[in-house]
């Protein structure tokens, strides 16, 4: 967007290449999308209708892939994890078997999946915040939003350390 | 709200400050009282009452406070007695909850008694609080546990408790009433059993003394445990009740103060009963504080709770029965006032989320009850749990609040 206008645009042209700038402001956007998306409701049911519908659409993990070895501790709830580099960017795949965490799986992905190792760890989970979802949301452990948030840290922090790596496993995470 | 219209249920409601806060700007309609009971006022403010007029160290102060603060505290220790009508004070000893209370028994007690190959019986009902602390000592001495089934209804099966008994069992430990169905377990039979192969008994009172009365004596168990903080008493305060005998004839759990008779480098001998199991500085304020909430209890009298919570658990339990797509998981005929159940296709942390945007709390998860989720094949139950306050408008309010998760999740 703005880079091409500042004379970026023969990077532009080199397709593995990601312009930390702009790409940081582009996650910076999304998130600004979600707040106002979610400003548009009146109350929380409205949130959280929003947020069921998100979790029906989530495309998830096929049941073989939902193993233990990829299962998010401390969640109330079942959460599994995965992620992969393509193209200098980590994709998350990850679901739940309860449809509000699915939901704010979504979310997360939104945010967090198809961006650079930095662009996620320079990115904390603040944005829930403005969502107004209810303090418990944002605060408690139980929902399991504290244990994914670092789980798509620990992740993005391996991916950093380990420049030829296209997977990780989760139990080399620190 | 018993039958009779009698119960005095505004009056009870108004001595619990907590049930007049809102949450969402709902009123809060508080019902995981199995996990934790609210305190009334005369609970509140015994604890302010002790540090702000009657507190020092307790049983070594020649002081005019620390006379007040033992008196206090030993007075809550004939109350617990009374509660539970054990034969002698000596046989209360003041835990952290009931959790402590069993880690006490499986390591004092088992690792005095337990042998390799001897056995542990417990039940599948049984909260991960009365599994643990006899895996460890099972682990330790050889011991091996055996388990007592249940069937659908999450009833006790008396007749594969009868064949699991042998001349090896050591030690029967069971919940009076389940955490996570509310069953209440027979536990006068599995009593009689036991004593016919002379095996000692650890009964789980955490979820019956604040529903039943209990009487140790006549029940002849050998130790009972149960946590404060379920009674509408404070946290981090409970009772193990055991007989003198065997009290007499352990080894002390934990060395400290309080616990000695006379210590040397050469040889420490240790205090006499109760103090033996109490070491170091105790829980002053909320032994105190716990005396105030048996007497709270008292005040109400145990049969008019148990036919007030009795008629809640009816009422809930015929809404849900009415309603679609509800499964109650524990159907057992004789229930404490616990009602778990299922909402089909809604996973119960959705039906939690929701329903404490409505006000309303419930517990939701395992229960610290695995065994119990496996044996009906759930991973987690939404449970409703009933205390001395509330009333049939809170049922009516959980069963909106359901349905409301129901239209969102449809």
């Amino acid at each position: 967007m703005a880079g091409w206008k500042s004379g970026h645009i023969d990077r532009a042209w080199k397709p593995d290449y990601i312009d930390p700038m702009t790409e940081l402001s582009k996650i910076d956007s999304t998130t600004q999308e979600i707040i106002d998306e979610f400003a548009f409701f009146d109350d929380w049911m409205q949130r959280y209708e929003y947020i069921i519908e998100m979790g029906k659409a989530l495309e998830g993990l096929p049941d073989d892939r939902k193993d233990d070895a990829h299962k998010v501790p401390g969640c109330q709830s079942q959460v599994w994890f995965y992620a992969r580099r393509e193209n200098g960017r980590i994709q998350f795949d990850a679901d739940s078997d309860a449809m509000i965490v699915r939901g704010l799986i979504a979310l997360l992905l939104r945010v967090y999946s198809n961006r650079t190792p930095d662009e996620i760890i320079s990115t904390p989970p603040e944005f829930f915040e403005a969502l107004e979802l209810g303090s418990h949301l944002s605060g408690s452990r139980a929902n399991g939003l504290h244990a994914m948030v670092t789980r798509i840290h620990a992740y993005a922090k391996a991916f950093r350390d380990e420049l030829s790596a296209d997977t990780i496993e989760p139990e080399t995470l620190a | 709200m018993a039958a009779n219209g009698s119960y005095p249920i505004d009056r009870i409601r108004g001595d619990f400050p907590i049930l007049s806060e809102e949450v969402h700007g709902k009123p809060l309609v508080y019902l995981d009282n199995g996990a934790s009971a609210q305190k009334p006022s005369a609970v509140i403010d015994q604890i302010s009452k002790t540090y702000e007029t009657g507190y020092a160290n307790v049983h070594r102060g020649v002081h005019y406070m620390s006379q007040i603060a033992t008196d206090a505290m030993e007075d809550a220790r004939r109350k617990a007695q009374m509660f539970l009508n054990a034969a002698d004070e000596k046989e209360i000893i003041f835990v952290r909850g009931a959790t402590e209370g069993i880690n006490l028994v499986a390591s004092s007690w088992g690792r005095a008694n337990l042998q390799e190959g001897d056995e542990i019986i417990l039940s599948v009902l049984e909260h991960h609080s009365n599994i643990v602390p006899w895996q460890i000592v099972a682990e330790q001495t050889g011991a091996v546990i055996k388990v007592v089934p249940i069937d659908d209804a999450g009833i006790f099966l008396m007749d594969e408790y009868e064949k699991l008994l042998s001349e090896k069992t050591k030690m029967v430990a069971v919940t009076h009433v389940s955490n996570a169905l509310g069953t209440i377990v027979p536990v006068e039979d599995v009593i009689c059993l036991a004593r016919e192969k002379d095996a000692c008994i650890l009964l789980d009172g955490c979820q019956a003394a604040p529903h039943l009365p209990v009487d140790v004596q006549a029940l002849d168990v050998d130790f009972y445990v149960f946590s404060g903080h379920k009674l509408y008493g404070p946290s981090g305060i409970g009772v193990l009740y055991g007989k003198e005998a065997l009290l007499d004839a352990m080894p002390p759990y934990e060395g400290g103060g309080e616990m000695i008779d006379r210590v040397t480098f050469e040889k420490t001998t240790y205090a006499e009963l109760p103090f033996k199991f109490e070491a170091g500085t105790p829980h002053i304020s909320g032994i105190i504080a716990l005396g105030s909430a048996i007497d709270y209890l008292n005040g109400i009298g145990f049969d008019a709770i148990a036919e007030h919570e009795h008629g809640l658990l009816e009422y809930a339990t015929e809404r849900l029965t009415e309603m679609n797509s509800i499964e109650i998981v524990g159907t057992a005929p004789e229930k404490a006032a616990i009602l778990s159940f299922n909402i089909q296709d809604v996973h119960p942390h959705d039906v939690g989320t929701i329903l404490d945007h409505d006000g309303i709390a419930v517990r939701t998860g395992h229960h610290c009850a695995q065994p119990v989720m496996d044996r009906f094949d759930v991973a987690a139950t939404v449970r409703a749990s009933f205390g001395l306050y509330n009333t049939k408008s809170e049922v009516d309010a959980l069963v909106e609040g359901i349905k409301r998760v129901q239209e969102m999740f449809a």
